[in-house]
């Protein structure tokens, strides 16, 4: 046990004194929030500064009678459509939409000319733009007052409230659940697959420089795989947790430097007290402030290791069994597919439907079970499921961690051996 | 007493056998020559010994006991290629080394320092393995492998990597320890070595041992009989006690002749005889090279 240990220490040493640890931990969590904002900022910039295009209409119904759209500034052109477009033509303009003498309950035949394609949500901006004024020309013509018109327009925006077994009333709002399942599942993704794969170089490395024949005459070569997998976890914690703190460091001094500076609760109350302000923001904050932080950080840690431990195993025996990281690419693919799987169903299904069948059995199933309980997780999941997936991955990684060091143990001492999977097969059945 | 025995021991893999029934005897403080070809299971001996992977059948004895994970400090365990981290430190790395062998990091600091003193490297301590040459990085392993004092050392192919000064430097350390009581046992294709620092040997072909002794008792026991004779002017002589086994001239009417012995006649017999039949400028027992014994019998062994 003493050894295994010692090889924890030396692995986790390793990595930590490297530089690129360093910086990866430091940089990583500012480069993204930096690269969004300035994308943002760099779009908004654009939207503002933007000379806004000219499309010019021909309206021949004498229906239309529109405000500028977004960045397009509408201009009418008296004269005929053949004109117009001669017009247009020689013209730098974006576009001439034609309305022709329409029939209010179908109309048909409006369209827009331009000379590069526009895109779908231009189109869908004058679309809507032309619904509303039609739906206008026929309330008038229905003699509707406009008041009434006016009374119609309600905005309604539903506060979702899970109600739990003890008759507690939580609301959720799902875009903020939807966000942690997302931030979850993507974290546990990327980390699986950026740590199995520097611990199969690390098992690639000690067998081609032989270090590992000098080692296993010291340690049984699960006690070296299981050091290795375990040191490299220690430094993933490691590096989650730095990420946590700096995150909520450089979160909070933003916060304070924009003016948010006060505890949540108080401005909860403060929210409170003006009924009016019941916005969407109200229900984020509220949202934000009803997760059980500690609840969804200890899952995620529990999936994140077991999750790692699961996959670095077979991760450490493709490593043991070939010489060269190319090599390797074979026996990586089948099994980055359970995980590329379950990385998908997070955004198609399980995000948007997290008590569906299928999206259940992905969250209990060992090796999907990591990225896919993630997605449900805010949303609430059934003890008893919870329990489920956690014995299975418990099993599951012990069964990964049984079979790759089966492999290990022959892998790590064979050298120039073409191997396929039935040479694996042979290895993993050999008696020690 | 013995420092090492291996009995019967049988390596059966799903194709082949890689050791069939293969006993030895390493005596205590001997420098032990391991000899065989490409392939013929030395290898797969050595890490039985080391506990590398197990045997089939057959027990090893070590010091008189049976040998179990806790040996594992007993032995010192040099692989033919750099078995070192290439990005960690000199320095790390034999520490690292040293208490997976199970010293502490106390004890591993001062053995490290007399070694580093020894062999004149203070100023590598921080340089990591990759920026040593080869023969640099082969002193690191060999300091490595000594370092906890293991009574049985064993060397694959110990001196490839190192120019002379260095090989010198290695071999008079490996004397020593045989001085101070480590038993050494040497994997090897190079019959130099054998003939300078062996004193026993073993041969393994095609995963038996067909040879096993002091070298001195192996060399005697591959004796033909034969003399070389220098001498001037052609003789020839009874063919019922001698024959001639080739002869080439030498410079100035010198020749050279091979004689071996038939019958039951000795080396003053012949002499005698020879007086009368020529002019005797030299005169030696011709005792076969271990480079001899080994392509003989490993020739000899695949005509079978």
């Amino acid at each position: 046990m003493n050894k295994i240990f010692l090889i924890i220490q030396r692995e986790f040493l390793n990595r930590v004194q490297k530089k690129s640890f360093l910086i990866a931990t430091i940089l990583l969590p500012l480069i993204f929030p930096t690269i969004i904002a300035i994308m943002v900022y760099v779009a908004k910039e654009q939207d503002k500064g933007a000379k806004s295009e000219v499309i010019h209409f021909v309206d021949e119904s004498g229906l239309f009678n529109p405000d500028d759209i977004k960045r397009y500034e509408l201009r009418r052109f008296n004269g005929n459509i053949e004109d117009a477009k001669t017009a247009f033509s020689s013209s730098d303009d974006f576009g001439l939409l034609h309305i022709p003498k329409i029939n209010l309950s179908n109309p048909s035949g409006i369209t827009l000319y331009t000379k590069v394609n526009p895109s779908p949500n231009d189109i869908n901006d004058l679309e809507s733009k032309i619904e509303l004024q039609i739906r206008e020309a026929k309330m008038i013509k229905f003699n509707i007052d406009q008041k009434i018109l006016d009374s119609l327009k309600t905005n309604i925006s539903i506060r979702s409230v899970s109600l739990s077994e003890s008759g507690q009333e939580k609301s959720s709002d799902s875009k903020v659940l939807f966000g942690i399942g997302m931030i979850g599942g993507i974290l546990i993704y990327i980390f699986i697959f950026v740590y199995g794969a520097q611990i199969m170089q690390g098992v690639i490395e000690e067998k081609t420089s032989k270090v590992v024949e000098v080692i296993v005459s010291s340690v049984r070569p699960f006690q070296l795989m299981l050091g290795k997998i375990l040191g490299l976890a220690s430094v993933g914690l490691l590096q989650f947790l730095i990420w946590i703190i700096l995150i909520t460091t450089v979160s909070s001094f933003v916060l304070g430097y924009l003016g948010f500076d006060m505890p949540q609760q108080e401005m909860m109350n403060q929210v409170a007290a003006q009924p009016e302000y019941n916005s969407d923001f109200m229900d984020v904050m509220q949202t934000v402030n009803e997760i059980p932080v500690f609840y969804i950080v200890s899952i995620f840690l529990f999936y994140f290791l077991g999750g790692y431990l699961l996959y670095g195993a077979l991760f450490a025996a493709v490593g043991s069994a070939v010489d060269s990281p190319a090599e390797a690419q074979q026996f990586i693919f089948p099994i980055t597919i359970p995980m590329l799987i379950s990385y998908f169903a997070l955004f198609t299904f399980i995000l948007d439907n997290p008590h569906s069948t299928i999206s259940i059995w992905l969250s209990i199933i060992p090796f999907t079970s990591p990225i896919a309980m993630m997605g449900r997780v805010g949303f609430g999941v059934p003890t008893i499921q919870l329990i489920a997936s956690m014995v299975c991955l418990i099993g599951g990684f012990i069964f990964t961690t049984w079979v790759a060091s089966r492999i290990y143990r022959i892998g790590i001492l064979m050298h120039g051996s073409k191997v396929n999977y039935k040479v694996l097969f042979k290895w993993f059945m050999m008696k020690s | 007493m013995n420092q090492l025995v291996v009995e019967n021991v049988t390596k059966r893999y799903a194709n082949h056998t890689a050791l069939d029934n293969v006993s030895l005897s390493v005596p205590d403080q001997s420098i032990y020559g391991l000899l065989g070809p490409n392939g013929a299971g030395k290898t797969t001996l050595i890490r039985i010994i080391n506990q590398i992977i197990d045997a089939n059948e057959g027990t090893i004895l070590i010091n008189g006991e049976k040998l179990s994970p806790h040996h594992v400090g007993l032995i010192g365990y040099l692989p033919e290629e750099r078995g070192l981290y290439k990005k960690l430190k000199v320095g790390e790395q034999l520490i690292y080394f040293a208490r997976l062998r199970g010293l502490s990091k106390s004890d591993a600091m001062v053995r490290i320092k007399h070694w580093i003193e020894k062999f004149e490297i203070k100023d590598w301590w921080n340089k990591k393995i990759e920026d040593l040459s080869k023969g640099m990085a082969q002193k690191i392993q060999f300091i490595s492998t000594v370092l906890h004092e293991p009574k049985l050392i064993i060397l694959d192919e110990p001196f490839s990597g190192f120019d002379p000064v260095n090989a010198n430097l290695i071999r008079d350390e490996i004397l020593e320890l045989r001085k101070k009581g480590s038993t050494i046992i040497f994997s090897t294709h190079r019959m130099e070595t054998v003939e300078e620092l062996c004193d026993h040997i073993a041969l393994i072909n095609k995963s038996r041992k067909i040879l096993e002794g002091a070298k001195k008792e192996v060399k005697a026991k591959y004796r033909t009989n034969t003399y070389i004779v220098e001498h001037k002017g052609i003789f020839s002589l009874e063919s019922e006690h001698y024959e001639h086994n080739g002869h080439r001239d030498l410079d100035d009417g010198y020749m050279e002749t091979q004689v071996r012995i038939k019958s039951d006649r000795n080396a003053n017999q012949l002499i005698q005889d020879l007086v009368g039949a020529t002019e005797i400028h030299g005169f030696k027992e011709k005792i076969p090279s271990m480079n001899e014994i080994f392509i003989q019998l490993v020739n000899g062994g695949s005509d079978e």
